[in-house]
């Protein structure tokens, strides 16, 4: 067990290792002058504060010194936490504007991950080998699986929010309340964030609904089940076997999922202009402020890696077998 | 997913072929996920031909609802929104079918590469794919799409298909490590055949049903990605995509001013797209897998 966590965290270490670099890289294979080229982008209007990109930017990038010097440098900073000044919000340090974004995210992801994955689950080992919810609930499936995250998103908000008037479409709170400790603003919290919160549920329960209905077939076709029913154990306790043994790829689907996950989270917040990480992007993207999107890109690495571990950790609470050392492949 | 078909099938691949046809054509998921395909295809290929040339350029009333003369309507501005549609639909099979082609040799190569090898080559490949694996690939092209100012459609297809083959080069790997013990595979090794022909020839084959399956699943992801990606504002700035329909959509307010003929579309034609070929897949499942098969 000690060598399956270590390889684990060997892995993830690696991963954050590569994040890290891609950060460092990508703007130094920008074509031109990244300094030059990253201020005339920020369209700022004031000289003064031109100067002062222009000499932060040059200090930062420290692009005269050897290129492995470079790249220590990047690290130190990395590690002290300073991971820039916005330029969409100047002089804002990115990592208090990520901050302030973050608990947004995980407010919406981590509901709806979980039940998603649960609910999924549940209802596809309900439905697989039942005829009637067979042929209804597939198709159904295959269709929210293949819907893009952002599309369902606008259809949600259409249809709840503006042709029905249920829900609110656009921010993480009424626009006309300041962030406050009142039941009244709680209230606006949960009315905002149910609409995001269901297109991302829709999309993801359809996913797990059908691994799952695929997994239990192939459970029920195995040997053990036919030799339990060739015993006359009731179809039931069959069923149940089935899905203790049909949850375990459902697990470490869930952590090949987390990264489109992530992205269907991103995609939604940006439709419903709700302030977590994805309308930062957009910001990002918008006001060509990299710093800020190289910021949110290293949380999100961040943040998987962490999920990914807990997942780890979850497998081998649940999976015997990985206790005993059996299954050590990484 | 699938199972390997046994040793036996190699001999007997021209019954196997006839057998897979049998099913095939009598498989109502798979030919429904094709006529979809295929349909939307045609349209993608040759409406533009037919239709403008220009996807955005303005040629109608602005603001326009469906109509004889505008199928689709018309956006704010006043380009078509079928003319875009069926450009859309072309660069949404470009990126799937490059972004999705990519990701299918990489991962190939890879999985093949370390199932066979084993050893310090396994070793080095397999940290590899899992480093790639947790690394989520919309953030990642988002770095790199932003910084490097990617706003072409196959550019940017290739960066999705060389982020996106991590799950093929594993499971891959699974199998060629399954396959490589076998007798006809010792046998070719015995004598003396090379081992990339090996690879091609004994164990491809063996897999050559998965290989095709794994292909269409990297197709809808790499579709889903591009998609995302054009959102998000990192679309083509000289053509159109159906991502991209979606964002301007989305940034001229379509929602609030009701105009649903500019954002369902779009996101229907990813949506069959990306639906028809899961069924497709579905179908090809229980053609390959007898257990599977409708009883």
């Amino acid at each position: 067990m000690r060598r399956y966590f270590g390889r684990k965290l060997l892995i993830y270490g690696l991963t954050f290792f590569a994040a890290v670099t891609i950060n460092w890289l990508i703007p130094r294979l920008m074509p031109g002058d990244p300094v030059a080229s990253m201020v005339s982008r920020a369209n700022l209007a004031q000289p003064e504060a031109v100067a002062a990109m222009q000499a932060y930017y040059t200090g930062l990038f420290g692009l005269d010194l050897p290129a492995w010097q470079q790249y220590l440098n990047f690290w130190g900073a990395l590690l002290r936490g300073d991971l820039g000044i916005s330029i969409w919000l100047f002089p804002t340090p990115v990592a208090d504007v990520i901050t302030r974004a973050v608990p947004y995210t995980l407010g919406l992801l981590v509901p709806a991950i979980l039940l998603s994955w649960w609910a999924g689950n549940r209802f596809g080992a309900f439905a697989a080998r039942r005829r009637l919810l067979d042929n209804t609930v597939l198709p159904v499936g295959y269709i929210l699986t293949a819907t893009p995250y952002m599309w369902l998103a606008i259809l949600l908000a259409w249809g709840l929010g503006i042709v029905a008037g249920v829900f609110p479409v656009a921010g993480g709170y009424s626009y006309a309340m300041r962030p406050n400790l009142s039941w009244e603003f709680v209230g606006s919290l949960a009315l905002h964030w149910f609409l995001p919160f269901l297109s991302l549920f829709l999309v993801a329960f359809g996913g797990w609904a059908i691994g799952m209905r695929n997994m239990i077939i192939y459970e029920l076709e195995a040997d053990y089940s036919s030799y339990l029913s060739a015993l006359g154990a009731p179809q039931r306790l069959i069923r149940r076997y089935a899905f203790r043994n049909a949850v375990l790829p459902q697990i470490t689907g869930l952590a090949l999922q987390l990264g489109v996950l992530v992205a269907g989270a991103l995609v939604t917040e940006v439709v419903f202009s709700y302030p977590g990480l994805g309308s930062l992007i957009l910001k990002a993207i918008q006001n060509q402020d990299f710093f800020l999107l190289q910021g949110v890109f290293l949380f999100i690495v961040i943040g998987v890696l962490v999920a990914n571990f807990v997942i780890d950790i979850v497998y081998v609470l649940v999976d015997p077998r990985t206790r005993a050392g059996m299954g050590a492949e990484a | 997913m699938s199972v390997v078909p046994d040793e036996k099938a190699a001999v007997a691949t021209t019954g196997v072929r006839a057998e897979a046809l049998h099913f095939a054509l009598r498989n109502g998921k798979l030919l429904a996920g094709l006529t979809v395909l295929v349909v939307l295809l045609v349209l993608g290929l040759f409406g533009p031909m037919v239709a403008a040339a220009d996807p955005n350029a303005y040629v109608g009333p602005q603001f326009a609802p469906p109509s004889g003369e505008h199928w689709f309507g018309t956006t704010i501005f006043g380009q078509d929104i079928f003319t875009q549609f069926i450009h859309g639909l072309r660069a949404t099979f470009l990126v799937g079918l490059l972004g999705g082609g990519i990701a299918a040799v990489i991962g190939m190569a890879i999985g093949f590469t370390a199932g066979y090898r084993g050893g310090i080559v396994d070793e080095i490949l397999n940290m590899l794919t899992n480093i790639v694996l947790v690394l989520p690939a919309l953030a990642v092209l988002l770095v790199i799409n932003a910084y490097l100012g990617i706003r072409s459609i196959p550019v940017q297809a290739v960066f999705i298909g060389l982020t996106s083959w991590p799950w093929v080069a594993r499971a891959i790997r699974a199998q060629t490590f399954s396959l490589r013990s076998r007798e006809f595979v010792d046998l070719a090794r015995l004598s003396g055949v090379r081992p990339w022909r090996i690879m091609t020839r004994e164990i491809a084959p063996n897999m050559s049903s998965y290989l095709f399956m794994a292909f269409i699943l990297l197709f809808g992801g790499s579709v889903l990605i591009g998609a995302s990606l054009d959102f998000i504002g990192l679309g083509p700035t000289d053509s159109i995509s159906l991502g991209l329909m979606l964002n301007n959509a989305a940034r001229y307010n379509a929602l609030h001013l009701g105009m649903w003929w500019w954002f369902i579309p779009p996101g229907l034609g990813i949506t069959a797209v990306v639906g028809s070929l899961y069924v497709m897949n579905v179908g090809l499942d229980e053609v390959f897998n007898p257990k599977l098969r409708e009883m």
